[in-house]
């Protein structure tokens, strides 16, 4: 498999370590009311589908940058890979 | 032996004999042979036995698709079980054994399977072994595994060696038969990268087996021109011996390149390399694998493959028959029976199943609409006979059923064939791998001169996706031979046993009653009569299966559906998957800084995570490990040890935010840590639980030095990249791991600081006042050597860690071992560190195990609530704060002179041991020196408001049952005095 990495150009998937679904970047608010409620699906809900999921890939063996891969899980094809900084800008994520 | 069957002709080189063994008889053949073909020109018909009833079979096909004839090839440690005959290039002084009998080859006394045929059918191990359930390990299954299985291993180890390799291009050309040869010169001319790759140990496929012509010349010739300007390119890489095993994601191929198989031994070069092709497009040139027609008695040695009799006169100058009987469905059969007079190979008969052939051949008795339907002979085939009863007098029946095409790496990705009813076999579907197309007979074209254009075709459509463009050279021009072929499956007429796969002996009845028994789909047919299995997966006995299936079914092949194909398209070796990852290099370990000085001091080693570290350092007259680790521990605890600690995690932290970073990733608090400190700090998993802990030093406003375990160094690195960019992004901070950039080394003992003053720089002082516990600090050492020193203890001692950069280390073990000789210091290693923690009762690997909580470890309160951090959300649970929960304790043992033992489950003195009972476990025990017994760490339930009670260390599975006294897990130093010192 062959991730187009943003930066670096197409890399081989054995440079990577996959975490999975690029859902763990919405980190719940620790203040929100439901906050324990929110950490318990983000800690242990996760969507698993047979078609186009977005995961997290860390570039392990190369710059360190974590992605967000869209791969479709039944035919393994890569339509998008962004760096995971920039998605979690765009969803509102500082520090 | 003499070649008796040796004919003129061939691409083989008459000047040079070759001898080589088979079953210890010495024969002769040339370069240019197989191991095949050299067998037949001895006139070696019998080559092996069958798999399940030890029937004796022959050499059936030309190439990698044969199920029969599997040898043993070579002898020792190099002897490789199930090489097939057809593809092995003859050496000189080939040694080789035929397999899979009891006695001679002639007369294998497991031949009594074939006479048990009639019990041994489809299912049979399913129906027969069943009960009595008590039979099953000690009586049926050793039988039947010694029973089981073609060749047999040498035992030893693999003396080759593997490599792996990795190759790029524009376009990868699969198979250099006619198609793939036509395919790689337009491509190749086009300018794209190309690399040609063929399982042959000779480029050209069918035009080395056929006499028909190519741009007015024989095939052959052309063949070897279209070689000669494709290796005349730059831009194109030949690669023979190498079979394109597996299409996988993206445009990966992986191929199997037999270095040196064809040579006597493999020298110092590696045996076989596994490449990884990374292809922008692929074109599939794979051509097709010919099958045979069912009948009775199918299977002795002489019946062949069509295309295989043709090919071994054609190509070998070998005629596997002196009296050749073809049986046909389809018109390439007649090109066998023609090539083979024309070459004077007598052809007794030529029978071919259709019907309103009128064709005759000089002096051949022909029969159409007609078939055989038995066959005699003992260890081979002497006679033949047709369904009206008549007998034919022959040595080798050609049997043609017509071509499969070699779609295996289309499927590879899941891919479906699909039937096509104009040449009666599966074609590829349109579901290809992306990127890959598919020319030639793969892809159903079965004329030569289509072939060629296709080729050509095909990859001029391809290189211009890639944006070259496409030489105007016209493809290379052949006539169409004929190619009709009416289907024809099987002849009934006969009681006898018509045999569907040769490798795994399944017949029409197996399936016929496999759908009886009601396994109709193809993949339980596959199952329940093992048709398609093994090393040859099938490829001459799928199609023939599956329409016998059909029948049976009274479906029609396409919807019967059929199974599909995985990789590898050909076995590939185990050691060739492992490449050079063997032994030590399967998981090589890193050497510590004083790796060195260790190794010249007696050290014994121990393999810790990714690390070799110095277990221990044994002294003359010492007689065991404990008398070392029990020394070692009384050294420094009375005077001073030092310990190589460089294993520990280290991650170089630095930024405006660090310290607000650092906040988030450990759960207790680290902004408020003042420069020139270090802190204990426990990190927590998002789910509550521990995860890891170290500590962590300020060197300035925002530079922070952290360590983390030895285990967990490369995961919290990772974790705490997924913080700084995912959840974070916005914070100004920068991580770098410098594990192994620095050397670090405790030094532990009342004096710990005496010998370290002997080595710091004047100007630095390390004193009590000046530098107190869990001070930190850059210093120089040795006159300017830069370091950085941490008071911090893993023992319970007034301790230090000192840093170096790591080309000094192993030299600072030396001048600090130097500088301790006036206080009898000791280097230690990882046993009396684990002792001394133990004694000092902090948790490690055994207690932050990924079940423990910080209130478990009695860190509870550590767990800010007035900031947001990993895991600190969900430590709340309250599943996790129960009444009650383990809480972390020191035990000892009532009789002071019992060793404990972790993994022991406590249970209340009275209580029944149960599940119900449980009380906790032991996680950690070391034989304490300090105190002269066994102590232990462990989790016992309200463990904490329990001290001074007695309970029972229980251990059934080492029969023991010991009486422990829950105390406080700092066994020494409880109040700290020492390490303040």
């Amino acid at each position: 498999m062959i991730i187009n990495h943003p930066l670096l150009g197409p890399r081989d998937a054995a440079e990577f370590v996959v975490k999975g679904d690029a859902n763990l970047i919405n980190r719940p608010d620790w203040q929100a009311d439901d906050a324990a409620q929110q950490f318990y699906e983000y800690a242990y809900l996760r969507d698993n589908p047979a078609g186009e999921h977005r995961e997290l890939w860390y570039h392990e063996q190369g710059d360190r940058s974590w992605l967000v891969v869209t791969r479709n899980t039944l035919t393994h094809e890569v339509t998008k890979v962004e760096l995971a900084r920039d998605v979690a800008r765009a969803a509102g994520r500082s520090a | 032996m003499t070649q008796s069957n040796r004919i003129d002709g061939g691409l083989i080189d008459r000047d040079r004999a070759l001898s080589f063994r088979f079953n210890g008889k010495t024969m002769t053949g040339h370069p240019g042979d197989t191991l095949a073909s050299a067998l037949l020109a001895n006139g070696q018909r019998l080559v092996g036995r069958s798999f399940k009833y030890h029937r004796p079979r022959g050499i059936f096909s030309c190439g990698s698709e044969e199920p029969n004839a599997l040898v043993q090839l070579r002898t020792g440690a190099a002897q490789e079980p199930n090489t097939r005959a057809t593809v092995v290039e003859l050496y000189d002084q080939l040694s080789a054994t035929s397999q899979n009998h009891r006695g001679p080859l002639a007369f294998d006394f497991m031949g009594v399977n074939d006479l048990l045929s009639p019990f041994l059918s489809a299912g049979f191990y399913y129906k027969t072994f069943m009960w009595p359930k008590a039979f099953w390990e000690k009586i049926y299954e050793p039988v039947i595994r010694n029973s089981a299985g073609l060749g047999k291993l040498s035992m030893k180890g693999d003396v080759d060696r593997y490599d792996h390799g990795f190759l790029h291009c524009d376009v990868l050309v699969i198979g250099a038969g006619p198609a793939g040869l036509s395919a790689a010169l337009a491509a190749g001319r086009s300018g794209a990268r190309v690399i040609l790759a063929d399982e042959d140990f000779r480029m050209g496929g069918r035009l080395l087996a056929e006499t028909l012509e190519v741009d007015g010349m024989p095939g052959v010739d052309w063949a070897a021109e279209a070689l000669a300007e494709l290796s005349s390119m730059d831009n194109v890489r030949l690669m023979t011996r190498t079979t394109v095993y597996g299409a996988f994601d993206h445009g990966v191929y992986g191929a199997l390149e037999r270095m040196t198989d064809h040579l006597p031994t493999s020298g110092n070069k590696p045996r076989q390399v596994l490449w990884r092709v990374y292809s922008k497009r692929a074109v599939l040139c794979a051509g097709a694998t010919e099958r045979s027609i069912a009948f009775g008695n199918n299977d002795r040695p002489g019946v062949m493959l069509a295309g295989a009799v043709r090919a071994y006169a054609n190509r070998y100058g070998v005629a596997p028959g002196k009296r050749v009987t073809v049986m046909t469905n389809n018109d390439d059969g007649w090109r066998t029976a023609t090539d083979l007079l024309a070459k004077g190979v007598k052809v007794a008969a030529l029978i071919d199943t259709r019907t309103g052939i009128t064709r005759t051949l000089d002096g051949v008795r022909v029969e159409t609409g007609s078939g055989l339907i038995d066959t005699k002979g003992h260890n081979g085939i002497s006679w033949a006979t047709l369904q009206s009863g008549i007998k034919i007098e022959t040595d080798c029946l050609a049997v043609a059923g017509g071509w499969s095409p070699n779609v295996h790496l289309t499927c590879h990705q899941r891919g479906r064939p699909t039937w096509s009813e104009d040449i009666a076999a599966f074609v590829p579907g349109s579901d290809l791998p992306p990127g890959m197309r598919v020319a030639g007979s793969a892809n159903g074209t079965m004329t030569m001169g289509a072939c060629l254009t296709e080729g050509r075709d095909v990859a001029n459509e391809t290189i211009r996706d890639l944006g070259f463009t496409a030489s105007r050279k016209a493809a290379a021009k052949a006539e169409d031979e004929a190619s009709d072929i009416t289907a024809f499956w099987h002849m009934g007429g006969s009681k006898a046993r018509a045999w569907v796969d040769l490798q795994n002996d399944v017949t029409t009845k197996d399936i016929k009653q496999s759908h009886t028994e009601g396994f109709r789909s193809v993949e339980h047919l596959k199952r329940y009569t093992t048709l398609g299995m093994a090393t040859d997966q099938g490829k001459t006995a799928n199609v023939l299966g599956l329409a016998i299936l059909a029948e049976a079914s009274g479906k029609t092949i396409p919807e019967t559906g059929t199974t599909i194909f995985r990789p590898p398209y050909t076995p590939v070796p185990l050691g060739a998957f492992a490449g050079r990852s063997r032994g030590q290099d399967f998981k090589p370990f890193r050497l510590t800084p004083s790796h060195d000085w260790a190794k010249s001091n007696g050290a014994t080693f121990i393999e810790t995570g990714m690390w070799l570290r110095a277990q221990w350092f044994a002294r003359p007259g010492e007689k065991g490990w404990r008398d070392s680790v029990d020394r070692e521990v009384t050294m420094t605890r009375n005077s001073v040890g030092i310990c190589d600690v460089t294993t520990l995690g280290k991650i170089d932290i630095q930024g405006r935010d660090a310290a607000a970073f650092l906040n988030k990733i450990y759960c207790n608090g680290f902004a408020k840590l003042a420069l020139g400190k270090v802190r204990y700090g426990l990190m927590l998993r998002e789910d509550g639980l521990a995860y890891d802990d170290g500590t962590t030093a300020r060197m300035s406003e925002n530079h922070f030095v952290m360590t983390t375990t030895t285990a967990n160094a490369v995961t919290v690195f990772r974790n705490m990249e997924f913080a700084r960019q995912c959840l974070w992004p916005d914070m100004d901070v920068h991580l770098i791991s410098t594990t192994d950039g620095w050397a670090q080394f405790a030094v532990a003992g009342p004096n710990a600081r005496k010998l370290l003053q002997n080595v710091v720089d004047e100007g630095h002082d390390i004193s009590n006042e000046a530098f107190p516990f869990m001070a930190c600090g850059e210093i120089t050492i040795c006159g300017g050597i830069p370091a950085r020193l941490f008071r911090i203890s893993f023992s319970g001692e007034l301790a230090y860690e000192i840093a170096v950069p790591a080309r000094y280390g192993n030299a600072l073990m030396g001048v600090l071992m130097e500088a301790g000789k006036e206080f009898d210091a000791t280097p230690y290693g990882t046993e009396a560190l684990g002792v001394m923690r133990i004694e000092k009762g902090h948790a490690a690997g055994n207690e932050l195990n990924g079940q423990t909580t910080a209130a478990m470890l009695g860190m509870g309160r550590m767990v800010s609530k007035a900031k947001d951090s990993i895991g600190s959300k969900l430590s709340e649970r309250p599943g996790l704060n129960e009444e009650g929960d383990l809480r972390l304790v020191g035990l000892r043992p009532v009789d002071r002179s019992v060793l404990l033992n972790a993994g022991a489950h406590f249970i209340t003195k009275g209580d029944t041991p149960s599940m119900e009972t449980d009380q906790g476990w032991m996680t950690s025990v070391a034989y304490s020196p300090s105190l002269g017994h066994s102590v232990g760490l462990g989790f016992v339930k309200s463990g904490t408001d329990r001290m001074g009670e007695v309970i029972r260390a229980y251990d059934p599975l080492r029969g023991k049952d010991t009486d422990v006294e829950i105390v406080s897990a700092h066994f020494i130093d409880p109040e700290g005095e020492r390490l303040r010192a």
